[in-house]
């Protein structure tokens, strides 16, 4: 096989892609562009390990299977558009690249405030930049912190500062509880009692309509009249796709790139996206395509698109299968863990508790007409251990689709 | 086909059980356990679980 693969994103997903490509059996070029100066590497210690200071960025790197160490990376360099009916992609530093295949890996990069105020003292983490600079104003004596969002990023930032021992540090968000979206109501608030208990306030069901502060951020100022006093604040309220470069193809960009069921963009066999800025159906579930951010989606997408990629480009004939995974996420927040299989979200209406008890460690299940959907453990080792036994269940039950 | 888990990152996700049963396994106390010369017949799902550990413990050396 002759051609070029431009894989465009260099982190989780780009990476697993050229080496599914190459497990697919492709034995063309492989072309990796990604912005950040880095070699893949592993984002969920950015906000717990990494900003405790435990782990150095020597072991964040991924390890490339032997297989791909033939890729070519050009890191430090962004892709910023493409003509897909040309194939080719314009880099940042002017050249453009000609493609046989193209893998749309670009990622996420998270959402900002909007509100008024100083910029100065305002941190987000997503990449290993932004944790080492949010890790130097954490570890300033006396600090006093405000995270604002209560999702996983905001609660395991919030749990990492407790532990570095901050003045304090207050988790605001419009929702009554946190994590209430992934998690429902009973967990949400077996959750917030935990933060409660080791040092975390809350201030919840009211907004952020401003920062005070000349030249950096003194306070968070809410919707309620109230100001909260920070030197440190924490923006966790989402991300945004990047697919800005992806425009002028006529491609559904309105959350993500939207893909079919064999992670294809725009009808192109051969244009894939993979990791968390793909919209997909998953055929395990009802059909409806959803950005999934979870840090299993980049491996099981690369793996499920560069067989339908190499297929095409090999015209091949093979028979592929609608991509349907098993979601699953853990959360490390102060010494518990969060671990989930299945989809939770898709039976927040009927939340039974599986096993244990939401006043210590329990084991929750997600239910739609009575069948189980997922299931979420809070608590220690033993009980995410019992959330992995209703794995093998939730993964024979037929789709939910018909 | 060697296998090494780094242990000192390892913090027993499990995840490795599910893709490759008959290489890693969880103790009776929760800890990982693991053969560490799998035949080459089981290379595809030790790749498997060396991808899918969250703390990127696993190691193939050939």
């Amino acid at each position: 096989m002759t051609g070029r693969i431009l894989v465009a994103g260099a982190s989780l997903g780009g990476l697993r892609a050229a080496e599914q490509l190459r497990a697919a059996g492709w034995t063309g070029a492989v072309t990796v562009v990604g912005d950040e100066p880095h070699m893949p590497y592993n984002r969920p210690p950015l906000s717990k390990e990494v900003l405790a200071g435990k782990a150095p960025f020597a072991s964040l790197a991924f390890t490339p299977r032997s297989a791909a160490q033939d890729v070519e990376w050009r890191l430090g360099t962004k892709v910023v558009s493409a003509g897909l009916a040309e194939r080719t992609v314009a880099l940042d530093d002017g050249s453009t690249v000609s493609y046989d295949g193209l893998v749309v890996a670009t990622g996420v990069r998270p959402r900002r405030l909007r509100c008024p105020g100083p910029l100065t003292g305002r941190h987000t983490v997503r990449t290993l930049a932004d944790a080492q600079r949010l890790r130097d104003e954490l570890t300033r004596p006396g600090a006093r912190v405000v995270v604002v969002g209560a999702g996983f990023i905001g609660c395991e930032v919030a749990a990492t500062a407790v532990g570095l021992g901050v003045a304090e540090v207050t988790v605001v968000d419009p929702l009554p509880l946190p994590m209430v979206g992934p998690l429902g109501a009973l967990l949400a608030r077996a959750l917030l009692r935990r933060h409660e208990e080791r040092g975390v306030r809350f201030a919840l069901g009211v907004g952020v309509t401003g920062f005070e502060g000349e030249d950096r951020v003194t306070g968070v100022r809410l919707a309620d009249g109230a100001v909260l006093p920070a030197d440190v604040v924490v923006e966790s309220v989402g991300s945004v796709a990047n697919v800005e470069w992806l425009e002028g193809n006529g491609l559904d960009l309105s959350d993500g790139v939207l893909t079919d069921e064999l992670l294809r963009v725009g009808g192109r066999p051969e244009a894939i996206a993979v990791g968390d800025v793909a919209r997909f159906p998953n055929a395990r579930y009802d059909g409806v395509p959803r950005r999934v951010e979870h840090w299993s989606i980049p491996t099981d997408t690369a793996k499920h698109a560069a067989k339908s990629l190499v297929a095409h480009l090999s015209g091949s004939e093979q028979e592929l299968t609608p991509f349907a995974p098993l979601p699953t996420f853990w959360s490390d927040q102060h010494e518990f863990r969060l671990q989930s299989f299945g989809a939770p979200v898709l039976g927040l209406d009927d939340v039974r508790v599986l096993d244990g008890d939401p006043e210590g460690d329990v084991l929750v299940g997600y239910h739609l007409d009575g069948r189980l959907t997922g299931v979420v453990a809070l608590g220690g080792h033993a009980v995410a251990t019992s959330a992995a036994r209703y794995r093998a269940q939730l993964l024979k039950q037929p789709a939910l689709t018909s | 086909m060697k296998v090494v888990v780094d242990m000192n990152k390892c913090q027993d996700h499990g995840q490795c059980v599910f893709a490759a049963p008959d290489v890693f396994s969880m103790d009776d106390d929760g800890h990982l356990a693991y053969v560490p010369d799998p035949a080459d017949a089981l290379r595809d799902e030790v790749e498997e679980a060396a991808d899918v550990c969250p703390l990127q413990a696993i190691r193939i050396e050939d």
